[in-house]
């Protein structure tokens, strides 16, 4: 003890008065953080195993127990922080690098939240939802500059592929093996139901998913794991990854031990071995490699797919952009740097990559320039976390966004950022069956599909408002924001006035 | 006839169902009432669990039940396909354990009568207790 | 239609609700010699022992018979059946298209020397024999029960309440014999001895004087109160009488129609088919009874229902300590048992199949073991080691318990 002791976070609060002792907490608790005493006939807890993630509160029928923060503080330091130190005192006992899960949590700008939505007076009225039709549908995919003829005068109707959304948002890749069985369930069902697509991760396909291929966008990572014919063909689109934005640079790694026997025949790869995501794919090194990539997987699905290049955003995203949008690629998805994970190394999650309204404002600008805007469509993830900061996204140049945080939230996530233990108490990053079973879809399709719903029904709303009555029409429409408290740089970078001008 | 029904793919043996009858089913109020002082108020629905595989079991509410045809007191009726015990009349000869197929009939904490599910209709509960506090949709009411 | 019932109690009851599932209109009139609305016989000990008020002896509620469109007869005895009438003690010829007899049993007094000279005794089997002990029992009445059966024993129960001291005389050599194996009856035996009650077995009485009873064993035993509780006998005499297959009870086939044309029999005064060992038998229980009417009552009703799974099985519990026990106990035992915390528990296997259980003390959930016994549901069809743990649901497969529990059919 003593040096290598470390005060917990947290601290759970159990209402003595109110627990019944009815020991659901002990049940739920895959951190074995409570205990029922039967000598004493209490209950108590073990606060350092506690990672905040909210079950037991959740679940206790008496509302019984509180985490808070634990009072506990080192001598006030602004620039050593207590989290800094206990990291310090955490490396120099382990020796280990860092790990973390979901999104980085440092308290960067979020330009989102310094960008404000326009909305219609007296002249050019806003629309009403509720009385006048309002579109929210998006296609993905190359767009035609122009009108072509055949011969015979008809309209040539004959079009590169396109992935059809019923609203502007998909979800995003998230591999089956970093979350359960049943959280892929619940996104393929509510994405079927919704019309919009949710994506496999680089984890293939588990084979009882098979039947929701018509809304699902099948990846191919650097790992390859689970690529073959019938899973290329399965899918509405493919999308290669080139980088994530929680680990922009790096691979990935799922533990062997986490390779059980469904998801090894999913992945392709023996039981418990460990599967590696190399941090490139070996077979791209220039925009030639990633076009032959691109052209592989038309050729492989009769150029009937779009295919999807998904890159983290990253300094010159936009020159990387430009050359994905020359390299046949249909769709491009940038994920910005406070996209989720179920596992990094804390350092590369908190300080690598650059905020997607940023990238997203100077790709648009950038195929735009050059005159390639509607050669690709332009997805955007990252931490979009409300149907403000979709339409935001949109007005700022995006076709669609991606949500994968928001998406687990809906199933239940409390965002504790403990994916990496694979012990997750909502059923969603685990693959032990037992609390695989917390996370029953019936349930978690609905809520997800409630979610989309609301979303959708707000983002009609805030269109209305701006006297906007298509996704289509505000796509791009920079007009629409204004910044708050920003600098002109930060302006110029985003092509927006602030607000008063 | 809507029933509950259990699905043993979606129960956590929370055991939360067995305390939200007893509660519901305690006449105290609240679940803190219900258990205050160490009380221990008997459930109706009773969860088993073994190596990954858990359930509830309560009354089927049966279309031939045999403790109501066994019951030596007629304290057990049917009505409306809802079986229910009038414990004033019942004596705790448990006949209706040694006949209830699934064991769903519960012996009350003095041992002088039983107890049983009877959908929640006596206590006013709405919904029956154990499908509302049901975390995970294990339990549901419905015409199957 | 016209349904005459002979008898007031659960099979007559069983038959009524029989018949009206199907038939609201045909009329019915029960026949009963008794004066009072139908009640449980079972219930008489608890009457007895003041568990059970007047109100709450009634198996059902005061508007049955309205509610039923039931005519009832009371204090009336049938005395003879013909082709298609029932002649009553005062002569009446009750016309029938469909007869139900549901006339129980009485009790069995065995020759006993000078027991002529007993003012003082009783029987333990209707109502009234038990309102008759009631005026003369007091606290500290010497009572003489003859008979350590079900019934003497449920006797005893009653009377402990009252304060009275207890004398259980039995001629076999241990309690309970006819549901409990030596073990078990050791267990509650010393149980309710050591309540107060003296039971002395392996003998009888010699002779009785008008206040005591000279025993096979040289013990005299003084009583205020003597019951006989040895045993009961079908009433049969109706059927037998008009001409119906009479063996140790009235003969029926499986939905409960005698040898008689038009005639049904149902409950104590019929032999039943035991399924756990394929035998035929009297069942004097409840459940059996109310359960065979119902079939017959369907069957008169023109309803075809037949009566199968019948095992013999008793819940039943004395001086607090509760018991629980079905089928048969001829094949492989497996016991547990715990004497100084009252618990006990016997399974019996023979041919791939549960045949029978002893449960006492814990009784919980019991009814799993009878369903095994009476859906003869073969042994490699559940976990045996959780069958032996307890009675749990866990121990079938899951298609059964999908489709129990699910109201879903799955394949396995």
């Amino acid at each position: 003890m003593a040096i290598n002791y470390y005060q917990p976070l947290y601290e759970v609060m159990r209402d003595r008065d109110r627990c019944i002792k009815c020991r659901a907490c002990e049940r739920q608790c895959a951190n074995e953080v409570h205990s029922y005493d039967e000598e004493c006939d209490v209950m108590i807890s073990d606060s350092r195993q506690c990672v905040d993630c909210q079950r037991c509160v959740s679940i206790c029928p008496t509302n019984a127990l509180k985490i808070a923060n634990n009072p506990n503080t080192f001598r006030q330091n602004s620039n050593w922080s207590q989290q800094i130190m206990t990291e310090v005192y955490k490396q120099a006992e382990t020796g280990g690098v860092l790990l973390s899960a979901m999104g980085n949590p440092k308290e960067y700008p979020v330009y989102w939240d310094k960008i404000l939505l326009n909305a219609s007076q007296v002249t050019n009225p806003p629309i009403d939802p509720l009385r006048e039709p309002m579109e929210t549908k998006v296609f993905l995919g190359k767009k035609p500059k122009n009108v072509k003829f055949n011969k015979d005068g008809t309209i040539n109707t004959d079009l590169p592929p396109t992935l059809e959304l019923s609203t502007p948002i998909m979800f995003s890749a998230m591999s089956y093996g970093s979350i359960s069985k049943n959280a892929h369930e619940s996104l393929a069902r509510a994405a079927t139901e919704l019309g919009i697509y949710y994506n496999t991760g680089e984890g293939g396909l588990h084979k009882d998913f098979y039947k929701y291929g018509p809304n699902t966008i099948v990846q191919v990572a650097s790992g390859r794991f689970g690529v073959f014919r019938d899973y290329l063909e399965a899918g509405a689109a493919v999308e290669i990854k080139m980088g994530q934005g929680a680990k922009p640079g790096i691979g990935g790694h799922l533990p062997g031990a986490k390779i059980l026997e469904d998801i090894s025949k999913t992945r392709m790869i023996p039981m418990g071995t460990d599967a590696i995501s190399p941090a490139p794919h070996h077979d791209i090194y220039s925009i030639e490699d990633l076009r032959q990539l691109v052209f592989s997987l038309k050729e492989a699905t009769c150029y009937k797919k779009p295919v999807i290049v998904k890159i983290a955003a990253v300094h010159n995203v936009a020159a990387i952009a430009s050359g994905i949008a020359r390299s046949g690629a249909d769709i491009i998805a940038i994920d910005g740097y406070r996209g989720g994970t179920g596992a990094a190394p804390t350092r590369i999650r908190d300080n690598v990559g650059i905020p997607i309204e940023l990238a997203l404002a100077s790709v648009d600008q950038r195929l735009r320039d050059e005159g390639i805007r509607n050669e690709v469509s332009i997805v955007v993830a990252g931490s979009v976390r409300s149907s403000a900061d979709v339409v935001k996204a949109i007005a700022l140049g995006a076709d669609a966004v991606y949500i994968g945080t928001a998406a687990l939230l809906a199933l239940g996530c409390h965002l504790c950022r403990s994916c990496q233990t694979g012990r997750c108490n909502w059923g969603i990053a685990t693959q032990r069956p037992d609390l695989v079973k917390r996370l029953n879809p019936d349930i978690g399709y609905k809520r997800l599909v409630n979610l989309i719903h609301a979303w959708d029904h707000e983002i009609k709303e805030m269109m209305g408002g701006m006297g906007i009555n298509s996704v289509e029409a505000l796509r791009g429409n920079r007009l629409m924001l204004r910044g708050v408290g920003l600098t002109e740089k930060e302006l110029e970078v985003l092509g927006i006035q602030h607000a008063g001008q | 006839m809507k029933k509950v029904y259990v699905n043993e793919d979606w129960c956590l043996a929370c055991h939360l169902c067995e305390y939200y009858c007893a509660a519901a089913n305690s006449g105290a109020g609240s679940m803190i009432k219900a258990f205050a002082g160490g009380k221990k108020p008997i459930p109706r629905i009773k969860v088993e669990e073994g190596s990954g595989i858990n359930f509830a079991v309560q009354c089927r509410h049966c279309d031939e039940p045999a403790c109501v045809k066994g019951c030596i007191t007629g304290a057990l009726s049917v009505k409306d396909g809802v079986i229910s015990c009038d414990e004033s009349r019942c004596v705790g000869c448990y006949t209706c354990v040694m006949s209830c197929p699934y064991g769903c009939i519960v012996i009350s904490e003095d041992s002088s009568v039983i107890q049983k599910c009877d959908l929640c209709l006596k206590n006013n509960n709405g919904e029956p207790a154990c499908v509302k506090g049901c975390p995970n949709g294990a339990i549901v009411l419905e015409e199957r | 239609m016209k349904y005459v019932i002979i008898g007031n109690s659960a099979a007559a009851i069983g038959g009524v609700q029989g018949i009206r599932e199907s038939d609201r209109e045909g009329e019915i009139t029960i026949v009963t010699d008794e004066a009072y609305h139908t009640y449980s016989r079972p219930l008489i000990s608890y009457w007895l022992g003041g568990k059970v008020t007047d109100q709450n002896m009634y198996y059902r509620s005061k508007d049955f018979y309205k509610d039923n469109n039931v005519k009832v007869l009371f204090s009336r005895r049938a005395q003879k059946i013909e082709k298609s009438s029932v002649t009553l003690d005062n002569g009446d010829k009750l016309a029938f298209d469909k007869l139900l007899v549901a006339t129980g049993s009485k009790p069995f007094i065995p020759p006993m020397k000078g027991l002529d000279k007993v003012k003082e005794q009783y029987t333990f089997m209707t109502w009234d024999s038990v309102k008759a002990i009631k005026k003369k029992v007091k606290k500290h009445s010497k009572v003489l029960i003859i008979g350590a059966g079900l019934i003497g024993l449920k006797a005893a129960e009653a009377l402990y309440h009252l304060n009275a001291d207890i004398t259980v005389v039995d001629l076999a050599d241990r309690i309970l014999p006819s549901i409990l194996d030596v073990d078990a009856g050791k267990i509650m035996q010393k149980h309710i001895e050591d309540k107060g009650t003296k039971i002395i077995l392996s003998a009888s009485v010699e002779e009785f004087s008008p206040k005591s009873a000279k025993l096979t064993n040289g013990e005299t035993v003084d009583f205020d109160i003597l019951i006989v509780a040895v045993g009961v006998r079908p009433n049969t005499e109706l059927i037998a009488e008009a001409g119906g297959k009479v063996e140790k009870g009235i003969i029926t086939d499986d939905t409960q129609l005698t040898t008689l044309k038009n005639v049904y029999a149902a409950g104590d005064c019929t032999v039943s088919h035991d399924c756990s060992t394929d035998t035929d038998k009297i069942l004097a229980l409840l459940p059996n009874a109310f359960m065979q009417g119902e079939i017959a009552g369907k069957n008169m009703a023109g309803v075809e229902a037949h009566y199968q799974n019948a095992i013999p099985m008793n819940a039943i519990g004395f001086y607090g300590l509760h018991i629980i026990t079905a089928g048969s106990y001829d094949g492989e035992e497996y016991t547990q048992q715990d004497p100084a915390k009252e618990q006990y528990k016997k399974l019996v296997f023979k041919d791939g199949l549960l045949k029978g259980y002893i449960l006492m003390g814990d009784v919980a959930r019991a009814g799993i073991y009878t369903s095994m016994i009476k859906e003869r549901i073969p042994l490699d069809n559940v976990d045996i080691e959780l069958l032996k743990e307890r009675p749990q649901m866990m121990m079938f497969g899951k298609a059964r318990r999908v489709e129990k529990l699910g109201g879903l059919t799955v394949k396995e």
